[in-house]
């Protein structure tokens, strides 16, 4: 399945290895892991629990996915996002693309994780000192997606 | 006629609910539509008025005020994502 949404943890290493199995067609990997961090927005950060909408996540990841297939020849498309309870240092996000080369796997990596931002229905709430509170959207990451639209498959 | 509503993350705080069976009625055929009406309940319902920034899907894609309800419809109203 190249989109997995569950509570459990990842194993990076493990996930590039099935990926890249055997692949000797394949020239490039291109990674990204996103993190809990323990400040945002100048507070402390001691938690952050991650709800979704079951159904439309997996949905909307699918979606995600089949866009970057149809913009960058790539041989594998693999995001897991977790949801549940999460504490700083935690993963919460691994987006892997495998391809012949290094220009289309970076590209497509960073559209799938600039759409997620945006598209993909997960909300967190993280825990201060002054108590838990939703994370706010950021305008940053609208502009981030709107980029691509601007251009053209496979630019 | 009805239709499945479901709220999520701080607006389902806000409302105290995380979803609701909805009949809908005659000339009730839109996302915006049902938004409004449902904005009329008042108090905390005003948390769905125009201009709020929520996002709306049908039937787990996403939506805007003009999509079209249908009989079974799976409808959700929730802030703008913050996944990643």
């Amino acid at each position: 399945m190249p989109v997995r949404v569950q509570r459990e943890d990842f194993d990076v290493g493990a996930e590039i290895g099935a990926l890249t199995r055997g692949a000797t067609d394949v020239g490039a990997v291109a990674s990204f892991v996103g993190l809990v961090r323990d400040t945002n927005d100048g507070s402390g950060v001691s938690e952050m629990t991650l709800e979704h909408y079951p159904g439309m996540t997996e949905r909307a990841l699918e979606e995600i996915v089949a866009q970057a297939r149809g913009r960058w020849r790539v041989a594998e498309l693999l995001v897991i996002h977790r949801y549940g309870r999460l504490l700083p240092g935690e993963r919460i996000v691994l987006v892997v693309v495998t391809g012949a080369h290094r220009g289309e796997a970076f590209a497509a990596c960073e559209f799938v994780m600039d759409y997620l931002k945006t598209r993909a229905p997960f909300w967190k709430k993280e825990t201060t000192a002054a108590g838990s509170r939703w994370v706010e959207a950021r305008e940053a990451d609208d502009e981030a997606a709107a980029r691509w639209d601007a251009q053209r498959p496979g630019g | 006629m009805s239709i499945r509503i479901l709220y999520f993350a701080g607006l389902r705080e806000r409302l105290g609910a995380a979803g609701e069976d909805f009949a809908l009625s005659p000339g009730l055929d839109t996302v915006g539509a049902l938004r409004r009406r449902l904005c009329e309940r008042g108090g905390a319902w005003e948390a769905l008025a125009e201009g709020r920034s929520l996002r709306m899907a049908v039937n787990q894609r996403m939506a805007d005020a003009g999509a079209a309800l249908r009989d079974g419809d799976e409808v959700a109203f929730f802030p703008p994502v913050t996944g990643g």
